[in-house]
């Protein structure tokens, strides 16, 4: 608890070093530093093991069975290996979408008891995410590309990544494939860049400052798409965990950090 | 002929897996809003031509691809009603800072009624004074005093403003009139706000 209440003091230094002229990614690297004991994911991650190992849901089964590709209930390194393709599913999963596989099917809930609020701060889904996440601290992105659904998943997202529509004509190459570019003051990752790609992909999930919330990877990716003005995508749709694939395997090699901190 | 009956279906192969390859990103579109209206579908997910073409060609469209573009969005421009391409520079420095407005979705909506801006901050530097400005687009800080705002200068400006296609096929820049996001009006705003000397654009 101390730790957070230094996260939080640390927030008040940083916001007042942002009216300097310094600039923002610098507070924000200051922030992320004074923090690097104390990341409020930490919180997340906590509470996403004790979800993970309780007995929930109306079978009150734990989720220690769940397999996120490594084998039932191995967790160490499952993200890093994710999106992947599942047999019994028959289809390419991400993380959340695998997680909801086994919410329902090993713990019984119904799948809109399991998904409401999801996109809530502190959601069961974000804080289950975060610990799975954290569990790959270390490990490289090794997204494979072997199944041949996997093989279209990737070039579907590749494709939608380029794909241009709506009222401002925006696709997510429009802000994401060039280096050393910003809107207003928030630099944007180049996913045609792989050490771009790498920088980004592996602090996801990330401590988001100005929402005091943990955003996961595809968090992230639906509020992208609701900033270029797009209808909401479903949580798990096939686009979004398309566009995972393609981010992955763009940020292939990249060593995950464990939850990040972001604006 | 003989070759053609060999190469035939080498090509029809070749064709159809171009097809398949696309239909599987439309079907996963299709798919992936479930939540979508019918309206929602139609004016923030299907393609237009020009959006069809710069997605195929990943923004850099072949030559004669991009003097289709060009030709055909030449022609979607529209005037005010008034003919006045250079309207008040307050209105457009206000539109340049607003980002909101056309969020849909259950998440964070907007109101319907919610004011669209150009949100051209975004993407530009412009007045000096506003220092939180993007690079994604070029600088616009003094482009009145370079240009200057003559007749042939202020015209230019108002139909890149509406649509910037017409100029750089395949350009990230949204196309503001053709799309009906801002009003020829408050293009002509911008416009003085780039142009007109008295706007900080020019003046600081």
């Amino acid at each position: 608890m101390r730790r957070i209440v230094a996260a939080a003091l640390g927030l008040g230094v940083a916001c007042g070093a942002l009216g300097g002229d310094q600039s923002a990614s610098e507070a924000i690297a200051q922030y992320r530093q004074m923090l690097e004991d104390g990341n409020p994911a930490e919180l997340m991650e906590l509470r996403g093991e004790e979800l993970w190992t309780t007995p929930r849901g109306p079978r009150n089964v734990t989720l220690e069975q769940c397999d996120l590709g490594l084998g039932p209930g191995v967790v160490e390194g499952a993200y890093a290996r994710l999106p992947r393709y599942f047999a019994d599913t028959d289809r390419v999963q991400d993380v959340e979408s695998r997680l909801l596989t086994c919410m329902t099917t090993l713990q019984g809930f119904a799948y809109e008891d399991a998904t409401r609020a999801w996109y809530k701060a502190g959601s069961d889904l974000e804080a289950l995410v975060t610990f799975i996440a954290t569990r790959s601290k270390g490990q490289p992105i090794d997204t494979p590309v072997k199944h041949a659904k996997e093989v279209e998943a990737l070039a579907v997202g590749a494709d939608f990544f380029y794909r241009r529509s709506g009222p401002l004509d925006f696709a997510c190459a429009t802000c994401h494939s060039q280096d050393d570019r910003r809107i207003r003051l928030q630099e944007l990752p180049n996913f045609e860049n792989p050490a771009s790609a790498r920088t980004s992909m592996t602090v996801w999930p990330a401590y988001r400052v100005s929402q005091s919330a943990v955003w996961t990877m595809e968090r992230r990716l639906i509020d992208c798409i609701r900033q270029m003005r797009y209808p909401e995508p479903e949580l798990g749709s096939d686009a979004i965990i398309a566009l995972q694939v393609y981010l992955q395997h763009q940020a292939r090699g990249g060593v995950m950090q464990g939850p990040g901190i972001k604006r | 002929m003989k070759s053609l009956s060999r190469a035939l279906p080498l090509l029809l192969c070749l064709l159809a897996n171009g097809v398949a390859a696309a239909d599987a990103l439309e079907v996963t579109v299709r798919r992936s809003f479930p939540g979508a209206s019918d309206e929602e579908r139609r004016t923030r997910l299907d393609q237009d031509e020009v959006q069809a073409l710069c997605s195929k060609h990943r923004n850099r469209p072949p030559a004669d691809v991009a003097a289709r573009i060009v030709e055909s969005q030449l022609q979607t421009i529209r005037y005010p009603e008034d003919g006045k391409l250079l309207g008040d520079w307050r209105a457009g420095e206000k539109l340049a800072s607003i980002g909101t407005g056309g969020h849909i979705g259950r998440i964070q909506p907007d109101p319907a009624d919610r004011k669209k801006g150009g949100n051209c901050y975004a993407c530009h530097t412009l007045a000096k004074k506003e220092v939180a400005a993007g690079n994604l687009g070029p600088s616009l800080t003094g482009i009145g005093t370079v240009r200057g705002n003559g007749p042939e200068a202020v015209r230019y400006t108002y139909q890149k403003i509406f649509n910037a296609q017409a100029f750089f096929p395949c350009s990230s820049m949204p196309r503001f009139g053709h799309s009906g996001w801002l009003t020829p009006q408050e293009i002509a705003d911008a416009v003085a706000f780039l142009l007109d000397p008295e706007s900080p654009v020019n003046k600081d």
